[in-house]
């Protein structure tokens, strides 16, 4: 595993072009875009205020920079560089920007949600979208950028408008059941819309692309609900986490749940293996302490680790969450499907530690990897099964069916990996810290 | 009970007057004398002066003593009557008691049993109150958890919805905020935006203007896309379903087919030729038609699967119930039984082979290691091919250091030889040059060729060794010319 020199970044704002060629981080009120491969300095732009959002459009030709606070958006082209696209939202307020799928319009949501602005990059064109859902995820886009659903509340209501993406003719409109939607998500397919209410109330409901309701599905009542959603790759699967620690598989066929995934804190199931970090210091002899050696060879303080089989039945380290805050930290939170639907990781908030695997051929838990610390961030390659996770010290940690290695970053000074994302084609990973992102170059084949 | 009862069982009626008559049976003209004996006889037994004494006259009866007598005797005959008079009222009472007694005896009898019932009622209904009040414990523990956990429900709502309604009411000051400030400020700032140009759309194509047509054609695609999803689902589906039916079927095919190749009695064997007769019915109806789903097909399918499942299963067991049978009595099934035993003595035989065998193997093995029992023999042996071997390498080696030396003193000889040859070479060379230079500079032009036989002739007088050296004065002499 190679690494790359560190680069500068602010906001934790870097990203790679969808067609994997180009890397743009911005550097306070920079945009730098780097070519992927050698990584030297293709195009500099200057925008007028410390970006906040940026996003590549999605055939690649085009950056989106929003500076919230100015209520700003800028534009910038790759393939003409000297080519300028200013919005100005003006008093109105900007809370969030991005594109559309066919990376033409931007969408501008104001302060305060009062309405989504269309704007075009072709035409004169400007659409106002009103009463729009300020809610976890109040819109999403379909996989092949044809549709969009908008989540509206008017009037002490739930609604859903599909649009079609093309001239943003509204499709459909239709009351959503829920009691406070917090979210909606469009299966791979495209042909099915996942709704969720908020955690107040257990309820799931699948509507079709013309409005049908198809199923709904509450597993409970009156706890809290559901916290994750996640959709599987094929469209097989659809996985919702909630604040029970379980997470429930639910079939597209038949819409019913087909099996639940439980959390327990002691792991009984003889199938799994439970991989547990376990941290080395190196001995340090007293005359090893020079100056010259403390600031140069930073490998003194940064810690090896490894990770160690432990035996069945394994104890699963449980942080019991406050009772009295709203929005306690326990449940599942986080879901992700692998590319090729086999696998599915699973976050546990009050196990923050530990990251679970699970096969979705037998519908049973795989591993469970225990951390030295809260599991921060967690990616699945795009290509192959295998998930890349950062705790937020110099290492970071990649699981396959094969095993898992611990691979700390050599990086002079030292590089808390708080964030980390997958190349489209899965050969590298990207490594944010707090002001820096590091490369890292990864083989097909992975030892243990 | 009743008083007539009384009167009849234990009196008897009294001796009635009337049935005194004057002529009495007892006496007789006849028998005067004997009568008057006789009942002075009566009369002394009772202490009564007799009423005749003895004398001549036959019939001289003492009229006083008589009538005394017949006097005592009426009273103590009164005494008497008044005696069973009271003798009979007392019997009466008695007798009245004791029914009185009798009738409360059974009345109390009966208080004890309806009071003993009453007791096991009350038992048995205390006993079924207290199984009742455990399950009502059980009911307000349940109920009380319940309460519990829908009061931390009913509390993690609360906070929910308050930090909820803080969050909301913190938005709605901040809109109140920025209305006031809106309503304050005089700038207008309006939004637009300001492009270099405009560019293309990225597939290529115009923009299109909003039409019935372009509305209409959105809703056609977005059914088209909704079709073929469907159709692709139902493809799958079907695909699984036949690759589903067929594993049935040949799961039914070998079924039947285990259940046929057992021996089974008589009446198995009827119901297997029911179940072939079955079997072929399905055959021929889903040979025709393998991708159609019909309905009735399915369900044969299905229960004749479930069926043969079943009868598998019975089979199963009842062979599972026979070997249990067998260890303890003598079953129906001796066919089976011999195979068993059959089958144990083999297996007893093959132990007691192999027993026989690790046997002999445990003894040749002791054999093997207690033959070498003087040791010193086996040592002295082991001794002796070891010289042997010794023997043979120490000759080897000196063969080999005999080759060694022999290869240094030929080493030595070389390099001696090279140096030799080398000073040779060096003082030839010397010497030629120094010819040479006496030979240009001595001969004149007309004899060229010459001095270059002469050379020749003065080089061939070296040893061969130097024939190279020949060769290269050649090309030097040729070199001058």
């Amino acid at each position: 595993m190679n690494f790359s020199e560190v680069f500068k970044q602010s906001n934790q704002l870097c990203k790679v072009s969808p067609d994997g060629k180009y890397l743009a981080t911005c550097v306070q009120y920079r945009l730098v875009v780097r070519d992927f491969n050698s990584l030297q300095i293709a195009h500099l732009y200057t925008c007028l205020d410390p970006v906040m959002h940026m996003e590549w459009s999605s055939d690649s030709l085009f950056i989106l920079c929003a500076m919230y606070k100015r209520g700003l958006v800028q534009v910038w082209s790759l393939e003409q560089p000297d080519w300028h696209c200013k919005i100005d939202e003006g008093s109105i307020g900007l809370v969030s920007s991005r594109w559309s799928p066919d990376g033409r319009h931007v969408l501008n949501t104001t302060e305060f949600n009062l309405r989504v602005t269309v704007w075009s990059l072709c035409t004169k064109a400007v659409s106002y979208i009103k009463y729009p859902k300020a809610c976890q995820k109040g819109v999403d886009f379909t996989a092949d950028g044809r549709y969009m659903a908008l989540a509206e509340r008017r009037e002490c209501k739930d609604y859903i408008s599909v649009f079609v993406c093309d001239d943003w003719h509204l499709l459909r409109h239709f009351e959503s059941e829920t009691q406070d939607l917090a979210g909606l998500e469009w299966s791979p397919n495209c042909c099915v819309l996942a709704v969720w209410d908020n955690c107040l109330e257990y309820k799931l409901l699948l509507y079709s692309l013309d409005g049908r309701l198809l199923s709904s599905y509450s597993a409970y009542e009156w706890s809290l609900g559901i916290k994750s959603v996640a959709w599987s790759p094929s469209s097989q699967f659809l996985a919702v986490g909630s604040y029970d620690e379980k997470v429930r598989i639910l079939n597209h066929i038949t819409w019913k749940k087909i099996t639940e995934f439980e959390h327990p804190a002691t792991i009984i199931n003889t199938k799994a293996v439970v991989f547990k970090e376990v941290e080395k210091r190196p001995v340090v002899g007293s005359e090893d302490l020079s100056i010259h050696q403390l600031t140069v060879d930073n490998s003194l303080f940064s810690t090896q680790s490894k990770y160690e089989i432990t035996q069945l039945p394994a104890q699963v380290p449980v942080i019991k969450p406050d009772p009295d805050r709203a929005n306690p930290k326990i449940g599942i939170s986080a879901l992700a499907f692998s590319a090729d639907n086999r696998f599915l990781a699973t976050k546990n908030d009050n196990m923050p530690q530990s990251l679970w695997v699970w096969d979705m051929q037998r519908l049973s838990l795989l591993a469970v990897l225990e951390q030295t610390a809260p599991v921060r961030c967690f990616v699945w390659d795009p290509r192959r099964p295998r998930l890349a996770l950062c705790t937020g010290n110099t290492k970071v940690y990649l699981w396959s069916p094969a095993g898992c290695v611990s691979v700390n970053v050599p990086v002079e000074g030292s590089f808390q990996v708080l964030s980390l994302f997958w190349h489209c084609s899965g050969s590298s990973l990207v490594l944010l810290s707090k002001e820096h992102i590091c490369l890292c170059y990864v083989e097909a084949e992975e030892e243990k | 009970m009743s008083p007539s009862r009384l009167y009849t069982a234990s009196v008897m009626p009294p001796l009635p007057l009337s049935s005194f008559n004057v002529s009495s049976n007892f006496c007789t003209e006849e028998n005067i004398s004997e009568c008057i004996l006789y009942i002075n006889q009566e009369l002394s037994s009772l202490c009564f002066p007799p009423i005749f004494q003895n004398s001549d006259s036959i019939r001289d009866l003492d009229a006083v003593v008589a009538l005394n007598n017949i006097h005592d005797l009426l009273q103590l005959h009164r005494r008497a009557v008044g005696m069973m008079e009271e003798l009979e009222v007392e019997q009466l009472k008695s007798s009245s008691d004791l029914h009185y007694q009798h009738l409360t005896n059974s009345r109390l009898k009966d208080q004890l049993e309806l009071s003993k019932k009453e007791n096991m009622r009350l038992h048995e209904r205390e006993r079924q109150l207290e199984t009742n009040l455990k399950t009502l414990q059980n009911c307000l523990k349940d109920t009380k958890e319940e309460v519990q956990r829908l009061q931390g429900i009913i509390a993690s709502r609360a906070i929910q919805y308050n930090h909820d309604i803080k969050r909301r009411e913190r938005e709605h000051n901040r809109v109140k905020e920025r209305l006031n400030q809106l309503l304050i400020a005089k700038k207008e700032n309006k939004q637009g935006m300001e492009v270099l140009n405009y560019v293309g759309r990225s597939d290529g194509r115009r923009c299109l203007w909003k039409t019935g047509k372009t509305e209409s054609r959105h809703e056609g695609d977005m059914y088209k896309t909704l079709l073929s999803e469907f159709d692709n689902r139902q493809r799958e589906l079907m695909v699984e379903n036949i690759e589903l039916k067929k594993v049935l079927q040949q799961m039914k095919r070998e079924m039947v087919g285990v259940l046929n190749s057992k021996k089974m009695s008589q009446k198995e064997e009827k119901q297997s030729n029911d179940m072939d007769q079955t079997n072929s019915d399905d055959d021929e109806l889903l040979k025709g038609h393998p991708e159609m789903s019909c309905d009735h097909a399915r369900e044969k399918l299905t229960n004749s699967i479930r069926q043969q499942w079943r009868k598998l299963k019975h089979h199963v067991e009842r062979l599972d119930s026979q070997a249990s049978m067998v260890q303890d009595e003598d079953s129906e099934e001796v066919i089976s039984k011999q195979l068993h035993e059959e089958e144990m003595e083999r297996l007893k035989l093959e132990i007691q082979q192999c027993k026989e065998f690790i046997e002999t193997q445990q003894q040749l093995l002791q054999q093997q290691l207690n033959t070498p029992c003087d040791e010193e023999t086996a040592a002295v042996l082991n001794d002796s091919y070891m010289l042997e071997e010794k023997e043979r390498l120490k000759e080897e080696w000196k063969v080999f250091e005999e080759q060694r030396k022999n290869f240094e003193m030929e080493r030595r000889n070389f390099t001696e030889a090279a140096i030799r040859l080398g000073h040779e070479r060096k003082c030839f060379e010397d010497d030629r040059a120094m010819w040479l230079k006496h030979q240009f500079l001595n001969t004149p032009f007309a004899d060229q060729m010459k001095p270059q036989s002469r050379m020749a002739d003065e080089f061939s007088k070296h040893s061969g060794r130097e024939e190279k050296l020949i060769s290269i004065s050649g090309k030097v002499s040729k070199s001058h010319l």
